[in-house]
């Protein structure tokens, strides 16, 4: 059985993430490296330590592929609980770094429980949906459903993490393959849209605006007898949603959190202070032109200007010193890869092996679209890292497990019963 | 459908990020500038701009060092204004108001404070330097001037202005780039190449090291020493001559074209052009409208040529074979001509004479009837006046004349075209006689003093000349330009040239300049008296005529040939001519034996003469 799995492994998706793993790490030599050389034991260098993260994570794909692809499904609920119990554990034992208690310190080095909290949540997702009782049109299942994907966000979010908690919202996708009504999709759209357009107009305008359209819509189809209720209700709706909404910004949220948003809707220009993250990356990617400055040439990269450049703005040293290209490169292979996995998803018989790999791609393009968005300046400031690029232990090995679980379960799918 | 949702949302996505990253890495190309400025600091290394020395290798001008005291207002730390001030002799409120004004234009960037420190000024500071932090010295180099002489020749540098820096982006704000005269026409090889030193930079504004180690580094290029065509021994006794006069000097090596002095007057030192009193003097100098030091005369003065200008009309009459050496022509006090018998006047001399008498004693009536004839010759007066102009301008008359001196004017010779307009042709005739003036280089004819020398170097040469110029070598290497090594010629033969040159050496011998003979030296030369107006309250008012006068020495093998052009000194030898025969005797001798000759030009000045138009009173004239 172990010999026909190995050979049925998808070695494109094999190939893929050793790509993007292996230029991750080139990018982070580039944005770390000092002058002088440094031994392969000096830990204090993030791409040394990066180099072992990556050795290590191997060992953790050998791991993955051992074990019998049915353990993830029996054992799903065990490792969501135990996931939850260490996000639950941080609150007591929990290491602080940069105002989130997010880590647990074991000496030599921290884990960051959240990222593997994913991979479970996934896990214990699948296992639920699978589930021959369950059926995700029923209400009562789609709230057990939420409740699973909710816990480990909420349990997130006053660590402070919101950027991790938001990833959350990549569950949308297996919902929505295994047949999750529309109405949640066009809702949830409808009210990001609404959010955005109550903070660049104001409340007021949006409604009176809304209300106009309406008036509009129903004097011209005034012969169909349209139920004038629904209308007044949804108006209704929408004029308590923007209002609350205004709130929320103004008096829930924190100043750094409203001025995030105020930049990326070009509302406020502050390039020194609270926008030099996004202005610093945008210099530094612009500055590639079509080829780039080229490897470890990038003068934004040297001086340091870019604030987190080897974790969560990895992409700008790929965008300043590969230039266009390559950065388009990057993003092809992105795209290739979630196109691979969500092929792969579909051609699984297993319910549970679908929905997982769903979940897999769900929560890469979440991580992939935030991230990139963030650095180029299109999405307010959310700290979430590049899946495969930036530098983390946790964070990779975090990815490394999702996409090899699923890559365990894709090569044992000859094997279902 | 649901299944295609997906790997829709993914595809936009990655166009939406290709498209992001096109418009930021290739559309808008601010951001690459953007990081060119803040990670890179660029330190450039200013060479030594090149020495000028004479045609004798005399240093006339080389460097000096200037100090500049800078400041960064954000590095300013609580300092003793008290003592600053006093040690910088500056007030108070002064500091205040220029440290004010250097942080108004940027914290971080280094402003002057106080710029060009003497030497003892900064040997004085320097040792209390380390007590203003934020302050400090930057060293620059000025221009030392080794004479007091030429200075219309030489120009000055200052400060570039944004169009030059637009026009060129080699220079920087703050950079020094020559502003008149060599230093401006020979500002490429005088300023060498300033080296280049990028230095990486990190977010904090800390060096970080070299750039890419120094790979596109480079260093300065030193300016290149000139060596120009001027005498400064000649100029400076041209400068002496023309104390107290207006006017220009303009003397040439006739064999190079070589120009050998370069003198207008009033002038100034050149040294009142450099450091921190430029701009104080330079406004002086330029409001001066009435003695115009800034206006050299001798490049852009635009004169009546006067009588000098007969010379031409003759060798023309000789070349077009309208007349001979021989015939002879009569002077009643002058030539009548036209309908209403209208005169050209003239003075008192026997008569008849023909060519070389008529030269020497300057016949206004024989030249009148020579360019009749040329006009004459053909059967309308516009082909005859064209084919004289054509003749006119092969002397260098008539338009710029193509040399390397910074400034110039073109003068004037008329064509048919300019009378026909003027007479409105055809529907009123005009003749040659209408031109007549043109004979005596009165009328329509315009000639700077350069324009003049050089007409006069074409004659000393018998029919040909080189292009005037500065230039004698750089870098001791002589110059090979063909446009100054190769001789132009003009459309007169040869042989027409030995009965005028006689011509103007009875000038000397028994002519109009007879007394102003240099023993030894056989002088032609040709004096010249122009008439002239101005205007007083808008009415048209006669001045004393200028005194004109050209020469050249020796007649055979000719070593000098020159201009004098000085305003209202009345008839040619009186100042011009003086002047011209002591500068010939002082270039050729390099002594002057007649003292008194020379005391005379030195102890007179037409100061009284200049300050006549200005008196509101009536004055007379030619006295």
């Amino acid at each position: 059985m172990a010999k026909s799995s190995i050979a049925s492994i998808d070695w494109l998706t094999v190939f893929l993430f050793t790509l993007l793993v292996l230029f991750g790490w080139l990018n982070i030599y580039s944005a770390s490296y000092g002058d002088e050389f440094a031994s392969w034991t000096d830990f204090s260098k993030v791409y040394i330590k990066q180099g072992y993260w990556i050795a290590l994570s191997l060992l953790l794909i050998i791991i993955t592929q051992a074990i019998e692809a049915k353990f993830y499904e029996r054992f799903a609920s065990v490792i969501y609980v135990f996931s939850l119990a260490s996000l639950v554990g941080l609150f007591i034992f929990g290491k602080t770094i940069s105002g989130a208690t997010s880590w647990y310190n074991l000496g030599f080095m921290s884990i960051q429980p959240s990222e593997f909290a994913k991979a479970a949540t996934a896990l214990a997702l699948a296992k639920f949906l699978s589930d021959m009782q369950t059926n995700i049109r029923y209400l009562n299942h789609q709230l057990k459903a939420f409740l699973i994907i909710a816990l480990p966000a909420l349990i997130i979010i006053p660590q402070p993490d919101p950027g991790s908690a938001l990833v959350y919202s990549a569950f949308l996708f297996p919902l929505y393959r295994e047949g999750l009504a529309a109405t949640y999709l066009i809702i949830g759209a409808s009210a990001a849209f609404l959010f955005v357009l109550t903070l660049l107009f104001g409340p007021i305008w949006v409604v009176v605006g809304l209300a106009v359209a309406m008036f509009m819509f129903l004097l011209k189809n005034r012969k169909r007898k349209p139920k004038y209720s629904r209308y007044l209700l949804v108006l209704l709706v929408v004029t308590g949603f923007c209002f609350s909404v205004n709130y929320i910004f103004n008096n829930v949220f924190e100043q750094r959190h409203r001025d995030r948003f105020n930049i990326v809707l070009g509302k406020e220009v502050d390039a020194k202070g609270i926008g030099y993250n996004t202005n610093q990356s945008q210099i530094a990617i612009g500055s590639g032109g079509w080829t780039g400055k080229g490897w470890k040439e990038g003068t934004q990269t040297k001086g340091g200007f870019v604030p987190e450049q080897h974790t969560d703005y990895i992409f700008s040293t790929v965008g300043e010193e590969w230039g266009f290209l390559g950065a388009t490169a990057v993003i092809l292979l992105f795209i290739f890869l979630l196109a691979r996995l969500l092929f792969m998803a579909e051609r699984q018989k297993s319910t549970f092996s679908r929905i997982y790999g769903y979940s897999v791609v769900g929560i890469l393009f979440v991580h992939f679209a935030v991230n990139v968005g963030m650095v180029t300046g299109l999405l307010p400031t959310v700290g979430i890292p590049l899946p495969f690029f930036s530098y983390g232990g946790s964070g990779l090995w975090g990815f490394t497990l999702l996409l090899f679980i699923f890559i365990k379960l894709d090569a044992n799918r000859v094997n279902e019963w | 459908m649901r299944k295609l949702l997906l790997y829709l949302i993914i595809i936009t996505t990655g166009i939406i990020f290709i498209a992001r990253l096109f418009y930021l890495q290739i559309y808008n190309t601010s951001y690459a500038s953007l990081s060119e400025d803040n990670a890179i600091k660029v330190i450039y290394d200013y060479p030594q701009r090149g020495a000028i020395y004479d045609r004798n290798g005399k240093l006339l001008v080389t460097n000096q060092p200037s100090y500049d005291v800078m400041v960064i207002p954000r590095e300013l730390k609580p300092f003793d204004t008290l003592e600053f001030c006093s040690v910088l002799n500056i007030s108070k409120d002064k500091l205040i108001r220029r440290l004010q004004k250097a942080r108004s234009y940027s914290p971080r960037v280094p402003s002057i404070v106080i710029p060009q420190l003497t030497k003892d000024e900064y040997a004085f500071l320097q040792e209390k330097m380390r007590k203003f932090e934020g302050f400090y010295i930057q060293k620059r180099s000025l221009r030392d001037y080794q004479t007091y002489h030429a200075s219309n020749v030489l120009g000055y540098i200052g400060e570039v202005n944004d169009a030059a820096i637009r026009k060129d982006p080699y220079y920087l704000s703050g950079d020094l780039i020559g502003i008149d005269g060599v230093e401006k026409q020979y500002e490429q090889e005088l300023r060498g190449i300033k080296g280049v030193k990028r230095i990486q930079k990190d977010r904090f504004n800390r060096d970080i090291g070299p750039y890419k180690e120094g790979k596109f580094d480079t260093l300065p290029v030193n300016g290149k020493d000139l060596q120009i065509t001027i005498d400064i021994a000649l100029q400076k006794y041209g400068e002496r001559l023309m104390v107290n006069k207006r006017g220009g000097i303009v003397a040439l090596e006739p064999s190079t074209g070589e120009i050998l002095a370069l003198v207008t007057a009033p002038s100034y030192k050149p040294e009142l052009l450099v450091g921190r009193k430029r701009s104080r003097e330079f406004t002086k100098l330029f409001y001066d409208t009435i003695g115009k030091p800034l206006f050299d005369r001798g490049v852009k003065g635009e004169y009546p040529p006067g009588s000098p200008f007969k010379t031409i009309n003759a060798l023309i009459g000789l070349q077009e074979g309208i007349v001979d050496t021989q015939e002879r022509f009569s002077c009643h006090m002058g030539y009548y001509y036209g309908k209403t018998n209208r005169r050209l006047g003239c003075h008192s001399h026997r008569s008849p004479l023909n060519m070389i008498p008529g030269i020497a004693h300057s016949c206004n009536a024989y030249f009148a009837n020579v360019y009749r004839r040329i006009i004459e010759k053909y059967d309308t007066p516009q082909e005859g006046v064209d084919n004289w102009k054509k003749h006119v301008e092969s002397f260098g008359l008539g338009n710029y004349l193509g040399n390397d001196l910074s400034a110039g004017r073109p003068g004037r010779v008329p064509s048919a075209a300019d009378y026909n307009k003027q007479y409105d042709y055809p529907t009123y005739k005009w003749y040659a006689t209408g031109t007549i003036s043109n004979a005596i280089g009165q009328g329509e004819v315009l000639a700077t003093p350069i324009q003049l020398a050089n007409m006069t170097a074409a004659i000393a040469n018998r029919g040909y000349f080189h292009t005037p110029h500065i230039i004698k070598a750089i870098d001791n290497k002589p110059i090979e330009d063909k446009n100054y090594t190769v001789p132009k010629k003009t459309s007169i033969d040869k042989e027409h040239f030995e009965p005028v040159i006689e011509g103007m050496h009875q000038v000397y011998t028994q002519g109009t300049a007879s007394f102003l003979q240099v023993e030894g030296i056989d002088i032609c030369g040709k004096t010249g008296t122009a008439e002239n107006y101005t205007k007083i309250n808008g009415e048209r008012v006669q001045l004393t005529d200028h005194s004109v006068f050209i020469a050249f020495a020796p007649k055979e093998n000719p070593k000098i040939a020159l201009a004098v052009f000085v305003e209202n000194g009345y008839w040619g030898a009186r100042y011009a001519g003086r002047i011209a025969s002591l500068m010939i005797e002082k270039h050729l001798k390099n002594s002057i034996s007649r003292k008194d000759l020379e005391d005379w030009v030195l102890s007179h000045s037409l100061e009284d003469e200049y300050a006549k138009p200005y008196s509101k009173e009536p004055f007379k004239i030619n006295q």
